[in-house]
């Protein structure tokens, strides 16, 4: 197949102003142009000595080719959006060029360019002219868009009665069957449903293996971008920090962001204030088999603390209170009875935790030791944050898209069909 | 299918340089589809979820004629030449609407197409382009309204010229393009700096009077003022525009000269400037 270069992107820079724009930003407009009718170097244009401005892309060389399909991921800020922008021809770079040897159809978010007072159809002409389509050219697209979009009944209706389903439905068949060799996309599949989002990617991966178009995919869906590229291309802070095969991207960026530590030492934590039981303190704690907190498909949880005691404790418990990053509690594990413990004593405790129920996704825990007083209430004797966990593939995501916002973070073990019957 | 992927000498260099003496009118020319595609959206979306819908178009700018009959006209008593007086201002009114309306539209380009012009690229004269037709568009809806008059008054004895078709294209694409550069030359200082559009509006308020718009030339007597009005671009083609509708008016051809010349210069400048803004736009909108 004809490998031949479609995109080449040589030191590509982007500067953004921050703030606002008023008399200050007048005062270095008129310095930097003066200092350029002067021949000197724009006191603007260096890095870091201005605290108003930042550089989006710090200098990205790359090149793409003929049946490539890129997957772009990297931090929220790392650049992915600038860089689309500026392949799309949005607004210009800063330093450096772009050569495109095709056209280009951006779809920098779902239905672009579509007016909600035109019909379906109407949009589809808009779209296919702006791309620089005649109407001839569309016209012989229309019967293939439609079917595509599913829509035909409400083709001929204005598309602001339109759902946001079928939006996205109709902006996906347009983009994906205009007559472009470079399409380029910024996580437009995150809505519509799951059956249309694997229809698209499935009809992107032919347009990349039979029409030998090239895609470059943005998305922090990480099966999205298995499913559909077979390169992938890591930004962080405007950087390139990796260019390669998908999976090694994405262990690569994952592992990149891991700040949370895979081990805590609780000596100078601070308790809560209502915390007044000295009775025991856990003295620190560390995942046993991992120098991260990242754990794949139905790993288990496997962590090791240390406690110390100061006074005899009876039956000591732990509970081990999971929440996700908006702070929502999901779900506690519980532990009985873990030992008797008398003063002075350290003790190492290693602990299985099974946490194939949560779904993909970064999860925070409390680690809080009790005891169970004569009427049966737990009486709370140490309590700390602890180590978060990040549950990656796991067995739920595997088998579907797993839908968070609807489903919830956890696939719920336990329920069996026991019987059918069919009459 | 693979056919699709013929344009093998498709090739387009983006880089932070400009050479300013692009006009890009050969790519626009490749997008004519789409200028008449945003115009035909452009007047279809203001019009509808309005009660009266185009009607408007008739209504307003014959509702501002009749109030400037009654102040300027019978108020202040000014002479309209012999002209009924509300053929006068609806023929006046008209054409500086057009002007008016051209200019602003273009010069609020990038705030009125903000959404789009973010996520999507095309020549953004596109844009310009189809705002002039939009104005084109509804000042030919307006136009029946005069002509319609200038039957009643023929049959009442007025010797009304015969329009042509041609004499209005031609006036409507000069003041067109006068407007349409000084609207896109405005646009590429008002994105980021609005004080200027607020400035702008007045400014034009006030070209407005310097301009045979609510009188007629004749009534300024030779001196300061009038070689003012006729140092003024748009003064040729008002009283242009009225001498070919209503017989009457006319300026001197030096008036015309400077017209014809501020025109070609503010279309030229425009889209001069308007393309080596056009780049970087949407950072600052």
């Amino acid at each position: 197949m004809d490998r031949s270069v479609m995109v080449e992107v040589k030191n590509l820079k982007k500067r953004y102003r921050l703030g606002e724009i008023g008399t200050e930003s007048f005062r270095q407009d008129l310095q930097s142009w003066w200092a350029r009718h002067q021949g000197k170097d724009d006191p603007l244009s260096r890095i870091g000595e201005e605290p108003d401005v930042f550089y989006a892309l710090k200098g990205l060389s790359l090149t793409f080719r003929r049946g490539e399909s890129i997957g772009i991921i990297g931090e929220n800020g790392a650049g992915k959006s600038t860089f689309l922008k500026l392949l799309s021809r949005v607004t210009a770079p800063t330093e450096g060029s772009i050569d495109l040897y095709g056209r280009v159809t951006s779809m920098l978010e779902v239905g672009t360019g579509f007016d909600g007072e035109m019909t379906g159809r109407e949009n589809i002409y808009m779209n296919g002219a702006i791309l620089g389509m005649t109407r001839a050219e569309i016209d012989a697209k229309m019967e293939e868009i439609i079917e595509f979009s599913e829509l035909r009944e409400f083709i001929d209706t204005p598309v602001k009665r339109y759902s946001s389903g079928m939006y996205t439905k109709l902006g996906f068949a347009v983009a994906s069957h205009l007559d472009s060799e470079i399409i380029i996309m910024d996580e437009v599949l995150a809505v519509g449903d799951i059956a249309f989002q694997n229809k698209c990617l499935k009809k992107m991966k032919e347009a990349v293996t039979s029409e030998g178009k090239t895609v470059l995919y943005v998305s922090h869906n990480m099966n999205q971008i298995r499913q559909l590229c077979d390169r992938v291309i890591v930004l962080s802070r405007g950087d390139l920090v990796f260019d390669g095969d998908t999976g090694e991207a994405i262990e690569f960026y994952l592992k990149q962001f891991q700040t949370e530590k895979h081990a805590r030492d609780y000596r100078e934590e601070i308790r809560p204030d209502w915390l007044h039981d000295e009775r025991i303190r856990i003295v620190s704690a560390e995942y046993r088999d991992r120098d991260s907190i990242y754990f794949y498909r139905d790993e288990p949880m496997k962590i090791h603390m240390v406690l110390q005691t100061e006074q005899d404790v009876e039956k000591l418990g732990l509970r081990i209170e999971v929440s996700n990053t908006n702070d929502v509690k999901l779900g506690t594990y519980f532990l009985y009875d873990i030992c008797d413990c008398h003063a002075g004593e350290r003790i190492e405790l290693d602990i299985d935790v099974d946490i194939s129920s949560f779904t993909n996704d970064t999860y925070n825990t409390i680690y809080c030791f009790f005891v169970r007083d004569e009427s049966g209430t737990n009486l709370n004797v140490d309590r700390v944050y602890g180590l978060s966990f990040v549950h990656e593939d796991s067995l739920p995501a595997r088998k579907l898209n797993w839908e968070t916002e609807n489903w919830g973070y956890l696939a719920l073990p336990g329920a069996v069909v026991t019987h059918v019957e069919k009459h | 299918m693979s056919n699709q992927l013929r344009d093998t000498n498709y090739h387009i260099h983006v880089d932070s340089g400009h050479r300013f003496l692009t006009f890009n009118l050969k790519e626009t020319w490749k997008y004519r589809d789409l200028i008449w595609l945003f115009t035909k959206k452009n007047l279809l979306v203001r019009y509808k979820q309005t009660v009266l819908g185009p009607v408007w178009l008739i209504l307003s700018p014959t509702m501002t004629s009749i109030m400037y009959t009654i102040f300027f006209g019978t108020v202040a008593g000014i002479d309209t030449e012999g002209l009924p007086k509300i053929m006068f201002y609806l023929a006046m009114n008209g054409l500086w609407s057009y002007f008016s309306v051209v200019f602003f539209r273009c010069a609020d380009l990038f705030r009125g197409h903000a959404y789009i012009f973010g996520k999507v690229y095309f020549p953004r004269l596109v844009m310009a382009f189809s705002e002039m037709l939009v104005s084109v568009i509804e000042f030919l809806i307006q136009l029946p309204v005069l002509v319609i008059l200038c039957v009643w008054y023929s049959f009442h004895g007025m010797a009304i010229p015969y329009i042509t078709w041609f004499w209005i294209v031609i006036i409507l694409f000069w003041v067109g393009m006068m407007a349409m550069g000084c609207g896109i030359l405005v646009s590429s200082f008002t994105t980021k700096y609005r004080d200027l559009r607020i400035l702008v509006g007045y400014a034009v308020r006030l070209w407005m009077y310097a301009t045979p718009v609510v009188y007629p030339l004749s009534i300024l007597n030779p001196g300061w003022l009038r070689t003012l009005e006729l140092i003024n671009p748009l003064t040729y083609p008002m009283e242009f525009f009225r001498k070919m509708v209503l017989g009457v008016g006319g300026a001197p051809v030096y008036s015309l000269i400077i017209s014809v010349v501020f025109t070609a210069a503010a279309a030229v400048l425009g889209i001069l400037v308007f393309n080596k803004m056009e780049r970087n736009f949407m950072d600052t909108v």
